[in-house]
């Protein structure tokens, strides 16, 4: 019953895995990309690891399962960020359909 | 044209899903169950397609994206050869690789905003 839940922990993993690497192909633009991946990524890990904790148990392994997704929903978004501030920064141009850069505005305002 | 380029892509894609989930697939080690053996396949397709972006990102900044993604996924990787393989180490890597891949990736962004390591 509990190896049941894990496997369909694991496999909704795997979907997201996979169709976050999907978005790293196929959009358009850096920060599009960035938006599609890292969550669903991070969203996908994180259920693997769960499924590996409810596989295990509250053995050692488990606990350090728990502790790596803890870890990963700390690091990602932080991660994430920092990329997409420096690519700013660093003047990679959004793609010519994006409607608006609130970002550029702050920017203008803090110098 | 643009149309065309989007059913070929559908298509492939469709064919690896379809061929990951139905095709008889070479078993590397003993799995203990069949969806594991799937899920190694799933997500070394994944890993192709960061790799892809590495090597076809237009800019730097696209390949420390693709990066980024592609250490999320080694984690994911060393979970799920935790549990046929019984050794209860390939966490512990897990753990190191997520963080390792956190400090470097912010490492890489301060060079793309051209900043030196030392401000």
């Amino acid at each position: 019953m509990i190896e049941t839940a894990a496997f369909i922990f694991i496999s909704i993993g795997l979907a997201f895995d996979f169709f976050g690497c999907l978005g790293l192909v196929r959009f358009p633009d850096l920060y599009n990309r960035l938006h599609s991946s890292i969550k669903c990524v991070t969203l996908g890990t994180s259920s693997i690891l769960f499924g590996l904790f409810l596989y295990k148990g509250f053995t050692p392994a488990g606990a350090k399962a728990l502790l790596c997704i803890l870890f990963l929903l700390l690091t990602a978004p932080v991660s994430a960020h920092v990329l997409a501030r420096s690519a700013h920064k660093s003047g990679i141009k959004l793609w010519d359909k994006s409607v608006c850069d609130k970002y550029a505005g702050d920017e203008k305002i803090n110098d | 044209m643009k149309s065309l380029r989007w059913l070929i892509g559908l298509v492939v894609i469709s064919a690896i899903f379809g061929a990951i989930l139905f095709l008889p697939l070479p078993s590397l080690l003993d799995w203990q169950s069949p969806l594991l053996k799937r899920a190694f396949f799933i997500l070394f397709f994944s890993g192709l397609f960061s790799l892809w972006r590495i090597i076809r990102g237009p800019t730097a900044a696209d390949r420390a994206v693709a990066l980024d993604i592609l250490g999320i996924l080694i984690v994911g990787f060393c979970a799920i050869l935790g549990i046929p393989t019984g050794r209860d180490w390939y966490i512990d890597i897990g753990i190191a690789w997520a963080l390792q891949s956190f400090i470097s990736i912010l490492a890489l962004g301060k060079y793309l905003e051209g900043r030196r390591f030392d401000d």
